[in-house]
């Protein structure tokens, strides 16, 4: 096998080795933010216009703050992303779901809540964003289940 | 000003019940949307590759186990625990059962199988994880727990005389906290198991997960747990009486379709 | 250390394509302690993906603010039943882990 050939063959394996290598990504300035403010400015969403378009669904009151499930749709036409933020986490942001052709703006997830905080939902369509929120009380539970 | 503070107050009085009322709606809500997607189906797939997996010094897997509907039938044997079983000669809960099957199929000791039935969020133990695994083939089953045998009957006045029985350094019941409508610790209402009622959702969502710990809980830890809070002797695993015990509750809430391996706070 | 057991569904009904995904993961924050008193280190997913017929269709970044266990629910518009999709998550210690399942 001849030099060229090995080097080839070595990339190959290397890239087949590592299938996140292109897509592996993570926005470490965003999710570092410590506060809700700073955390939308490193997404570029300082600017966010309300909007009743994302809907929200979620309980007002989560028994554990460990697990809050949070539903969202965004009914803006044109959403290509969706991102999630607990204002009083110790970072804000949780999660940020881009969605490429076929995929509807819609996602649920369990997020954790260190106690009881506004939930902000930001949604990119048509290059602005967008923003909705709601408060979700987190209590602490008794001693059984 | 005094005028507004009495009117405030007066208000606070009529709204307090239906705030109280809102709450429980709005934890309602929060079950059944983290019961909509549970890590709880985690478990019962962890808990199907170890069903599978050979183990012990005989090298065999679980599937042969009898839960009491004949070797290897898991469809619908959860929802009919506890019963009683001849080759033991004694009822059986899930737990005891499948730990009746490591040792006599598997040639486990009684000892090792029973090291660590008790888990924790990194690792849950195997008694977790198989017993998410042997429930959730009883989805959609009716809890049917046994009440024919005599040593069923027994084990049921047992589980019935040691829910009242106060005892321990606190001179507590179960009932102390399980036996008056509408007590809460907290958020958490307490249900009265001895009420048909109250103990049907109960006994058809255990196991559970847990989601302040991420623990996936039986209810031989329940029972433990709970004579741990009462501050009792910590019972054995699989003794009398926690069979009893459990025995008891799950026949109270008989007839309930078992929904499946459930969530709790 | 192999990654733990993770569930996938995908049906489709009324031309869309409903996915729900289940990891084992113990997104840890570096904030708890172990039984020893120690910190528990940063340990969690931070990119995921979803895939139809191998094309992304998700892409999400997620962090330890995801809780353990993390629980996702995904919407496609079409699918069809049998096509294949595909869920796949990297954490921060470069560990990964994949599952997939035909559209039922």
């Amino acid at each position: 096998m001849n030099r060229a050939r090995r080097i080839l063959l070595g990339a190959i394996a290397a890239l087949l080795l590592k299938p996140w290598a292109a897509l592996a990504a993570w926005n470490k300035e965003a999710f570092g933010a410590k506060s809700a403010p700073d955390a939308l400015k490193s997404i570029g969403a300082s600017n966010a216009t309300p909007s009743k378009e994302i809907v929200i669904e979620a309980p007002e009151i989560a028994e554990n703050g460990a697990v809050v499930p949070i539903e969202i749709t965004s009914n803006l036409p044109g959403t290509r992303s969706i991102a999630v933020l607990v204002d009083n986490n110790p970072f804000p942001l949780v999660g940020k779901f881009d969605f490429l052709e076929g995929a509807v703006p819609f996602v649920k997830l369990n997020v954790k809540m260190g106690e009881t905080s506004e939930v902000r939902v930001v949604a990119q369509a048509g290059g602005r964003s967008y923003v909705a929120s709601r408060e979700i009380k987190v209590t602490i539970g008794g001693c059984g289940g | 000003m005094r005028a507004s503070v009495l009117v405030f107050s007066t208000l606070s009085i009529f709204l307090a019940p239906s705030w109280a009322q809102d709450a429980k709606k709005e934890i309602e809500r929060y079950r059944q949307m983290v019961a909509e997607g549970s890590p709880a189906e985690l478990f019962e797939v962890a808990g199907e590759a170890l069903w599978k997996k050979k183990q012990g010094p005989n090298n065999v897997s679980l599937e042969r186990c009898d839960l009491g509907l004949g070797p290897g039938t898991l469809k619908g044997a959860y929802a009919r625990l506890p019963r009683y079983f001849k080759d033991a000669d004694r009822v059986m809960d899930l737990e005891t059962r499948l730990l009746h099957c490591m040792v006599t199929l598997q040639g486990r000791t009684p000892q090792e199988a029973t090291a660590r039935v008790f888990g924790s969020a990194d690792r849950p133990s195997e008694m977790e994880s198989l017993s998410a695994h042997v429930a959730a083939q009883s989805r959609g089953t009716k809890m049917a727990a046994g009440l024919s045998h005599p040593k069923e009957k027994e084990s049921y006045e047992l589980g019935k005389a040691l829910y009242f029985q106060r005892a321990g350094a606190w001179d507590f019941s179960c009932a102390s906290c399980h036996g008056e409508d509408g007590k809460r610790i907290r958020l958490q209402y307490l249900p009265v198991l001895y009420k048909p009622e109250q103990a049907r959702p109960v006994v058809s969502s255990w196991p559970a997960y847990r989601v302040s710990t991420s623990q996936f809980i039986t209810l031989q830890w329940r029972m433990n747990n709970c004579y741990q809070q009462m501050r009792m002797p910590e019972p054995n695993f699989g003794s009398d009486t926690t069979v009893a015990l459990i025995h008891f509750i799950t026949a109270t809430g008989k007839g309930e379709p078992y929904a499946g391996p459930g969530n709790k706070r | 250390m192999a990654a733990g057991p993770m569930k996938i569904r995908a049906t489709f009904a009324g031309g869309f394509t409903d996915i729900r995904v289940l990891m084992t993961h113990p997104m840890e924050t570096g904030q708890r302690k172990d039984p020893d008193g120690k910190l528990v280190p940063m340990h969690f997913i931070q990119n995921l993906t979803v895939k139809l017929s191998g094309k992304t269709v998700v892409d999400g970044q997620i962090s330890q603010g995801v809780s353990r266990n993390p629980v996702f629910s995904f919407r496609i518009k079409g699918g069809a039943r049998g096509e294949k999709v595909e869920v796949a998550w990297l954490d921060n210690a470069g560990e990964s882990s994949s599952i997939e399942a035909a559209i039922a």
